[in-house]
């Protein structure tokens, strides 16, 4: 443990002096990767990307030239836009709750597992760790007519299936089944959070004569909410802006044909045509602000929401 | 007051546990019905979250015709799917290398940046420290697009289009989500053992790199396993900064094959399925040995956020 006498003098020279300015300094010193990297990659970036929204822009060709609103304003006529944000609010409609639904229904259920729990989280994960274009390429094949989606339906009497590829109808739904089998991250954080549910709770509960779901309404959820209302917030988020996924199943597969590509057409896949296809990023920045936008809005009318149901301990 | 209720609590807590398991003499059958309706739709479920893989594994060993056949196991088992693949992709074995490649350099660039920036705001007391780890933290509800297109055009005028730097070294600016779990741990080391070092002259690099990095190795494997995996699946960078069909990741080349119109056009799906286990066997062997690591990251990052 005792640093070799060079070291030690040439660090009494450098940091014997305890003063508040030495913490600075190597507080400083500690702090500027992140520093750096929020100017340079963030700040910076956005104020830039704000500027942009207001300018034509390829830069391949030139540079930025100002156009005032316009941007916001074709954007607000542009069908496609519209059509996108519709598609991705369906999406996140669905998929946030049927994600939250079914993440408790599975933690409640590894709860009562009892020492096996770990292997069935083990499985409900998996899905998490695989790419998000091999999931694209596997649910590809797995919602093909012939495929196993398909037959499983068939199998239980549905003879005639949707074309979950090509029917405008059906090619969202066949999107959340995609995306609802990416549940494990939300079944890990519940079932880490209902292991803190005091066990003598429900004790108590059943000797007052209160059933299962009284139990589940009374005990469990505002012992969970903090829990509970983070996985919904960040399954909105990332649900506004789903892109590997679909991209790799419509937008990125030519073959898809151009009508369920439009049927599949999310928000974030389409500023990515827009910016890195079709290079008008001016187009895509304006795009990009309003998202930032939508997030913020719904993320806040979310925050002020919870104050009515989230309870948190010690408070 | 206090003591004795916790250890009334500590005795009750476990004669609970125990009494709910053991079956009571009225109610046997209901009880044994319900459980057995438990074990079957856990079972259920069990099967749709693993059969999809199960299935893909399986398709990438059958012959073209027979991967839409329901049949579970492969007959015969193709393994020409494999090398047929490289016929068809012949720069897959690029794309692996590059994905090893550019997630190695992502996963320890945001872990030592990362635990660097964390070490910095649990251990130094300066002005505004709160506010500016509120920063940290508002970043990362910033969506990634409205910064993706000012990020794409600083690589680009860095002359980083068209190569793997962009998917990597921004990583060594640390992350906000990364920093915000470091310093958890950080702060839960004692603080007199960085007294003890600073007496014995350690400068504050050195307690970081032999006290702080040392006693938090969880802690930083969580962070490895995490970036190594967002690094490896990612597409969009890959998608914005590669066009050389030498550079692309394996994500990148995947979606390339699905937009191939010699694979998915012809059918050729089995090759297409051999192509998404080569990309995501990796990630199932990481999550094997790492298990631990990436439950307690989101567990973590669910009961503190």
């Amino acid at each position: 443990m005792t640093p070799s006498t060079g070291t030690t003098t040439r660090s009494q020279h450098w940091w014997s002096s305890r003063s508040d300015r030495q913490q600075v300094k190597w507080a400083l010193i500690f702090l500027s990767p992140w520093i750096i990297g929020f100017l340079v990659f963030t700040l910076g970036p956005m104020v830039w990307s704000l500027y942009l929204s207001f300018t034509e822009y390829d830069p391949f060709r030139g540079n930025p030239q100002f156009i005032g609103a316009e941007n916001y304003e074709n954007l607000m006529a542009d069908p496609r836009a519209r059509l996108a944000l519709s598609n991705t609010i369906y999406f996140t409609i669905f998929n946030v709750p049927g994600t939250v639904i079914i993440g408790l229904f599975l933690a409640i259920m590894l709860n009562r597992v009892g020492r096996a729990a770990g292997l069935f989280r083990t499985i409900f994960y998996l899905p998490n760790v695989t790419p998000a274009v091999a999931i694209g390429a596997l649910f590809f094949l797995l919602l093909q007519g012939q495929g196993l989606i398909n037959s499983t339906l068939r199998a239980i009497g549905i003879n005639n299936p949707p074309f979950w590829l090509t029917d405008p109808e059906w090619v969202k739904p066949g999107v959340i089944i995609m995306a609802l089998w990416t549940t494990g991250a939300t079944v890990i954080i519940l079932f880490a959070a209902l292991k803190n549910v005091p066990a003598d709770m429900y004790e108590a509960a059943r000797i007052d004569g209160a059933n299962a779901w009284a139990q589940f309404r009374n005990i469990t959820v505002p012992f969970i909410s903090g829990p509970l209302f983070f996985v919904i917030v960040i399954n909105v988020i990332a649900s506004l802006q789903i892109f590997a996924e679909v991209w790799a199943m419509f937008q990125g597969r030519p073959s898809a044909g151009p009508s369920a590509q439009r049927a599949s057409l999310m928000y974030v896949p389409y500023l990515f045509q827009k910016g890195f296809q079709d290079f008008q990023m001016g187009y895509a920045s304006a795009m990009a602000w309003i998202l930032f936008v939508i997030v913020l809005t719904i993320t806040l009318v979310q925050l002020w929401l919870s104050k009515r149901w989230v309870y948190y301990e010690g408070q | 007051m206090a003591a004795p209720q916790r250890i009334e609590r500590s005795v009750n807590v476990p004669g609970i546990g125990t009494s709910s398991r053991v079956l009571a003499p009225t109610g046997n059958v209901r009880r044994s019905v319900s459980r057995i309706a438990f074990i079957a739709v856990l079972v259920l479920f069990t099967i749709v979250f693993i059969y999809p893989l199960i299935w893909l594994l399986m398709a990438s060993l059958k012959t073209g015709p027979e991967v839409f056949n329901n049949e579970i196991l492969p007959n015969p088992i193709a393994w020409e799917n494999y090398p047929n693949l490289l016929a068809v992709a012949p720069n897959f074995g690029q794309w692996f290398i590059n994905s090893v490649l550019v997630s190695g350099l992502a996963a320890v660039s945001v872990t030592l940046s990362s635990a660097l920036v964390a070490f910095g705001f649990a251990y130094f007391r300066f002005p505004y420290r709160n506010a500016i780890f509120g920063i940290v933290l508002a970043t990362m509800m910033l969506p990634g697009a409205v910064t993706m297109i000012p990020n794409f055009i600083i690589w680009k005028e860095l002359g980083f289009y068209n190569s793997t730097v962009p998917l990597w070294a921004g990583n060594l600016f640390a992350s906000a989500f990364y920093v915000f779990m470091l310093r958890q741990f950080f702060l839960g080391l004692p603080r007199e053992l960085f007294e003890a070092a600073k007496m014995d002259g350690s400068s504050y690099l050195r307690m970081w790199r032999s006290i702080a990095l040392p006693l938090t190795m969880p802690a930083l494997v969580v962070v490895f396993v995490f970036e190594l995996k967002a690094s490896w699946t990612d597409l969009l960078r890959p998608l914005m900064f590669l066009r050389d069909v030498d550079l692309f990741t394996l994500p990148r080349g995947l979606l390339a094959i699905i937009a191939s119109s010699s694979i998915t056009g012809e059918s050729h799906f089995e090759l297409l399925m051999a192509a998404a286990v080569i990309t995501t066997l990796p990630m199932v062997v990481l999550f094997f040995l790492g298990q631990r690591y990436f439950v307690e990251g989101i567990a973590t990052t669910g009961s503190k956020g």
